[in-house]
């Protein structure tokens, strides 16, 4: 492995009977790089994504994250990245607080190092006057950035975010991505999913996946100069539009959720 | 060992700020055992019933009194005509009439014989059956003494004694019903709506996507919920003792340790429901149709098992109720030690295996 290889992925395969999700796909990420993972619903992405965080055993191939093996350390894995899904996830009925002290928790933080990053964190988002509220009141756009937040409180190496800003309005998605440079700049490596492609504009490098394969992967630069368009939503448009012969659409969808 | 305790911490916020929940888990036992204790019964006190008098002598004012000083009847109508009879019973207030002949005293000296009759409302017929043998009972009692002073040649007097339960209170066969209603209710239902809670709204995959181990995280939501079922045996226990004079013939720990062996057993239910369940909706029809109907139908509760079917006695034994109800009843009311229900408490133990077993096996299908 490379040095500033963080993830590495070789030929990785999955499939569910018949059916293959993940299909031989093959990429790097660099440290501190901002990975982008694009593809429409159901060409694969979350499955690809779910063998890389350690919750869904590859069916071939190699990868590594972390420099730790998917097949034997999927243990080791966990304790080095963040994650945080498309779902929102934190405890509604939990405070701010008790929420990150959890979380601090869950990864085995100290109580001292739980209490002073508690802190840092409730003041670098500014939730002082907030933070013995139930996580459940606050507006979505403050529920994702304290989202995010918790994901990087045990200074993961990798950050994976899973379609982190759906459902949130342009300004709260412009500050996330803004919170997203800099843990960047601080080293940290992000694999992030996206629908929206002004936000695949924003990463140093995106893979497009299509039925279950990456079809294109470069910086959002060469890309466009490839397909010779002026934008990634071009871009991503001129690949995905090519008709799927072999899968009915249900099919493809059902997996991708799972 | 910090992580977790921090895990069940944050459990007990979930339960103490969910009012619907603290009242499953508080409100219900004690309503349940309230209601089953005080309102619901199946003895006869302070029945109404009605007299129709023909003959309005010396005998029948006897037997009027001695029915009415019971403190099982009250007279609460006097009738003068046949018809009125159908007009009580449509009341509804009427359980029963007791209509006397005419001529009742000079028949009963003249002929040694009279009749009365019984008239019951066999719209419940339980109580109907009940009233008619309570009435027989003093009717006999009263023969007896009047005749007293002749002597009988052959007289066979059964003696009837019920033992476990001499005074038949219908509480003592509720109590181990309901707490055993109550431990599945808060076991099985309130860990599998937990568990599918977190995966319904997506924190599940957050805790796999962490270090803690799966077995770990389920653990971790099934310890508080066997702390909150300990909690209600023992106020079950304690109001059934203290305020239903239920006798705890057995022993104590014994009784304490075949709960927590039925905790167990349910908790592990509650963790395949989850298995299968993916929402909190399904959890809980699954825990309500699934769990708590054969509890109350088929594990002898409150329908003797021998009186059923045999097919249905058949399915009444894979239970786990059932058992438990065997051991409480005997540990409590006949206070038998270990020796007489072992089977059942082998019974039990394998069950909780099984289902154990089947959730990890479910469980890693799951991940796969």
């Amino acid at each position: 492995m490379k040095e500033e290889n963080v993830i590495e992925v070789n030929q990785l395969t999955k499939t569910f009977g018949d059916f293959t999700a993940v299909n031989t796909i093959s990429f790097e990420v660099k440290k501190g790089e901002i990975f982008g993972f694009l593809g429409a619903n159901g060409a694969g992405k979350t499955t690809a994504m779910k063998m890389l965080i350690g919750i869904s055993k590859p069916s071939s191939g190699e990868a590594t994250v972390a420099g730790f093996d998917v097949y034997s350390q999927p243990e080791s894995i966990k304790k080095n990245i963040g994650y945080m899904s498309q779902k929102f996830a934190l405890y509604d009925d939990l405070t701010v607080k008790e929420n990150i002290t959890f979380f601090g928790g869950i990864y085995g933080l100290s109580r001292k190092k739980i209490k002073e990053k508690r802190e840092q964190l409730i003041s670098e988002l500014g939730l002082e006057n907030i933070s013995n509220k139930l996580v459940g009141s606050l507006p979505l756009g403050w529920k994702q950035k304290l989202s995010f937040s918790v994901s990087l409180l045990h200074d993961p190496k990798i950050v994976f975010l899973d379609e982190p800003t759906g459902g949130v309005d342009p300004i709260t998605r412009r500050q996330f991505w803004e919170m997203i440079y800099k843990a960047a700049d601080q080293g940290t490596t992000i694999f992030v999913t996206t629908h929206y492609m002004d936000e695949a504009e924003y990463c140093d490098r995106v893979s497009i996946m299509v039925e279950g394969k990456i079809e294109a992967l470069d910086t959002p630069k060469k890309l466009k100069e490839q397909f010779k368009v002026d934008s990634m939503n071009d871009v991503f448009l001129k690949l995905a539009r090519i008709p799927s012969p072999t899968l009915p659409k249900g099919k493809r969808e059902n997996t991708d959720c799972n | 060992m910090k992580r977790f305790i921090g895990f069940i911490k944050k459990e007990f916020y979930h339960i103490f700020r969910d009012r619907r929940s603290l009242f499953i888990l508080f409100g219900m036992p004690i309503a349940q055992i309230l209601l089953f204790g005080f309102a619901i019964t199946n003895e006869i006190n302070n029945v109404d019933i009605a007299i129709l008098d023909h003959s309005k002598d010396a005998s029948t004012e006897e037997v009027i009194n001695k029915i009415s000083a019971s403190k099982y009847f009250t007279v609460k109508q006097i009738l003068t005509r046949e018809a009125d009879i159908e007009t009580a019973f449509k009341k509804g207030k009427i359980k029963a009439v007791l209509n006397f002949e005419k001529h009742f005293s000079r028949n009963l000296i003249k002929q040694n014989q009279a009749t009365i009759q019984i008239i019951t409302d066999a719209t419940d017929p339980n109580t109907a059956n009940s009233i008619t043998n309570y009435i027989n009972a003093i009717l006999q009692n009263y023969q007896q003494e009047k005749n007293r002073a002749i002597v009988v040649e052959y007289q066979i007097i059964p003696q009837a004694r019920m033992v476990y339960n001499p005074e038949l209170k219908s509480v003592f066969m509720f109590v181990p019903g309901v707490m055993t209603i109550i431990l599945m209710l808060v076991s099985a239902m309130m860990t599998s709506i937990s568990i599918t809670r977190e995966k319904e709204l997506g924190t599940m995959e957050i805790l796999l996507v962490s270090p803690l181990k799966p077995f770990q995280v389920i653990i971790g939501k099934v310890v508080p919920y066997i702390f909150l079922s300990v909690i209600n045996a023992v106020v079950i226990v304690l109001l059934s003792i203290f305020i239903f004079k239920m006798p705890l013939q057995g022993s104590l720990i014994l009784l304490a340790l075949e709960s927590v062996l039925f905790i167990i057993t349910s908790l592990a239910l509650g963790i395949l429901i989850s298995t299968i369940a993916e929402t909190q909706q399904s959890a809980m029809m699954i825990s309500l149709m699934g769990l708590m109907l054969p509890v109350i139908l088929l594990s002898g509760f409150i329908f003797p098992i021998s009186s059923m079917p045999v097919p249905l006695q058949i399915i009444s034994n894979i239970i786990p109720a059932k058992w438990f109800i065997i051991i409480i009843k005997g540990i409590m009311l006949k206070g038998v030690g270990m020796a007489f229900i072992w089977k059942e408490t082998l019974i039990l133990m394998g069950m909780t295996l099984f289902f154990i077993g089947l959730s990890v096996k479910k469980y890693k299908i799951r991940l796969e």
